[in-house]
């Protein structure tokens, strides 16, 4: 029976985020458009997180360097690390570990936020006062994230890489130029685009996640807690689901 | 004093009302809130809907503003029936109700004058930044609090964020103004303050009012006329002293 109800669960709520979705889509996205609190939102959610993402990427970068080397020596092929790097960084690790971060940053600050503006019916006065709460709130925050994602991946990756480079200097001497010449080198179109394009889709779901949960959130602290923890779990999930449609998708259109 | 068994005076009949609500009915699942419930105010009158927690009182005047659908029944403002209208009718309508929430439902994000600039740009309506300005003073001015303009809402006392959001209410000189508990969890001086307030801005701006409350003596300083909501119904209605002086065991209850 438990098992059966858990089912129930899952298919109720899965249809609700898709329904959730479709709003987006049929409401968020006709004018009147909310330009300046979607600027505010590009602000907040993408400048502000970009200490984070930036020094998460540095010590990614730096720590997967380190831990590649012994290998690579072991083989003889050291002389690839930098290749080997830039291809793990840019294909897969950046964009899936910054979109971790970000959900882990934003999904629950966004959960927690419009969970609590539920709860204190700040929700309801939006409403009351002409503004369409799904539009200024909700379509604003989930563009913010979907165009912001990207961006915060493309620097998270420059911070990478320079922390590969400084992660390959620690035992032995390699130029700058030389670095990142082998890194660029050894990266194609394939390489680039597929893992770009995802971080929107990344980015989306940590939006419709987080809007989704604070949107529904349920009365009290407690419930706002609660929406902000399930919007980090279940966007960090749906960026691992994505990322696995996106490597099959990638593969069955050649471009690996 | 008026009950299902009650009388109506001379100039119920003969006035117009601009609130008429008739046999309307809401329930939530099973729980039926309000059943059959009908009430009239008219053109500058406080009408006080008394009814124990959870007795339907904010369901009522939720309904009356589109918050909340009812499930049957009519809802007249300015002779509208709102749960009719399409969204941009209900916007129209609801530019003319001004809507005090329980518990204030200020934007914490936001200054003051950001919490009271937000219903004047948002009701279609085209001010100046002059004007805005103006209003924004006018209505702090109205309760005494001018010097918080530039003050975020956590800085505010509970009677302070009361006053705000009374002024944000009255910003846009609503013609119509539904209190939701205006005076709970205040100290009896402030709760009187308030009193006092609503009364004054009703004299100043001409306004009808409803205002749901279980504060008996909100009712009595505030009270032009008294409902009772009792399972779901009007139980009865009546002038503040009739009810003071009612042997009716269900309406004694409020003064004991």
């Amino acid at each position: 029976m438990a098992i059966i109800t858990s089912i129930k669960v899952f298919f109720g709520e899965t249809g609700n985020i898709a329904r959730f979705t479709g709003r987006f889509f049929s409401t968020g996205l006709k004018p009147r458009f909310e330009i300046r609190e979607l600027l505010s939102q590009c602000y907040i959610i993408g400048y502000k997180s970009l200490p984070l993402i930036a020094l998460t990427g540095f010590i990614m970068g730096l720590v997967l360097t380190m831990q590649l080397r012994p290998s690579l020596v072991d083989y003889g092929v050291e002389s690839q690390l930098p290749v080997m790097v830039g291809i793990a960084i840019v294909r897969e690790i950046g964009p899936v570990i910054t979109a971790l971060i970000f959900a882990g940053k934003i999904a629950s600050s966004i959960g927690a936020e419009l969970g609590s503006m539920k709860v204190t019916e700040q929700i309801d006065a939006m409403e009351v006062s002409g503004t369409n709460p799904f539009k200024y709130l909700v379509a604003t925050r989930v563009l913010a994230t979907t165009l912001m994602l990207p961006v915060l991946t493309v620097m998270g990756d420059a911070i990478s890489l320079f922390g590969a480079y400084l992660g390959v200097n620690i035992k032995s001497v390699t130029s700058f130029k030389l670095f990142f010449t082998q890194v660029f080198h050894s990266l194609s179109f394939g390489d680039v685009s597929p893992a770009f394009l995802k971080t929107f889709f990344f980015g989306f779901a940590v939006g419709v996640i987080g809007c989704y949960k604070g949107y529904n959130s349920s009365k009290g602290t407690r419930g706002v807690g609660s929406s902000a923890n399930s919007a980090v779990v279940l966007s960090s999930v749906l960026i691992f689901i994505i990322d696995l449609l996106a490597v099959q998708l990638t593969d069955l259109l050649g471009l690996n | 004093m008026k009950t299902e068994k009650h009388f109506i005076t001379a100039d119920e009949k003969t006035e117009t009302p601009v609130i008429i609500i008739d046999h309307l009915y809401k329930k939530f699942g099973k729980n039926v809130v309000l059943k059959d419930f009908s009430l009239t105010v008219k053109k500058e009158e406080n009408v006080v809907v008394l009814g124990k927690s959870g007795s339907g009182k904010s369901v009522l005047i939720k309904c009356i503003i589109g918050l909340l659908k009812p499930d049957s029944g009519r809802i007249e403002v300015f002779g509208k029936n709102t749960p009719e209208l399409d969204h941009d009718e209900l916007d129209k309508i609801r530019a003319k109700i001004g809507f005090l929430f329980q518990g204030n439902a200020l934007y914490d994000s936001m200054t003051v004058r950001e919490n009271l600039e937000f219903p004047l740009r948002r009701h279609w309506i085209d001010f100046s930044q002059k004007e805005v300005d103006a209003l924004v003073i006018e209505a702090l001015e109205n309760v005494n609090l001018a010097h918080t303009v530039d003050m975020m809402p956590e800085e505010l006392s509970g009677g302070m964020l009361k006053r705000v959001a009374l002024a944000r209410t009255m910003i846009l000189k609503p013609d119509v103004i539904l209190y939701d508990e205006p005076t709970t969890g205040l100290d009896p001086v402030t709760a009187r303050e308030i009193d006092s307030l609503i009364l004054k801005l009703q004299k100043k701006y001409h306004t009808s009012s409803i205002i749901i409350t279980h504060d008996m003596n909100c009712v009595k300083n505030t009270a032009d006329r008294v409902a009772l909501l009792l399972d779901g119904k009007c139980y009865a209605q009546g002038k503040y002293e009739e009810f003071e002086q009612s042997a009716d065991k269900n309406i004694k209850q409020f003064f004991e």
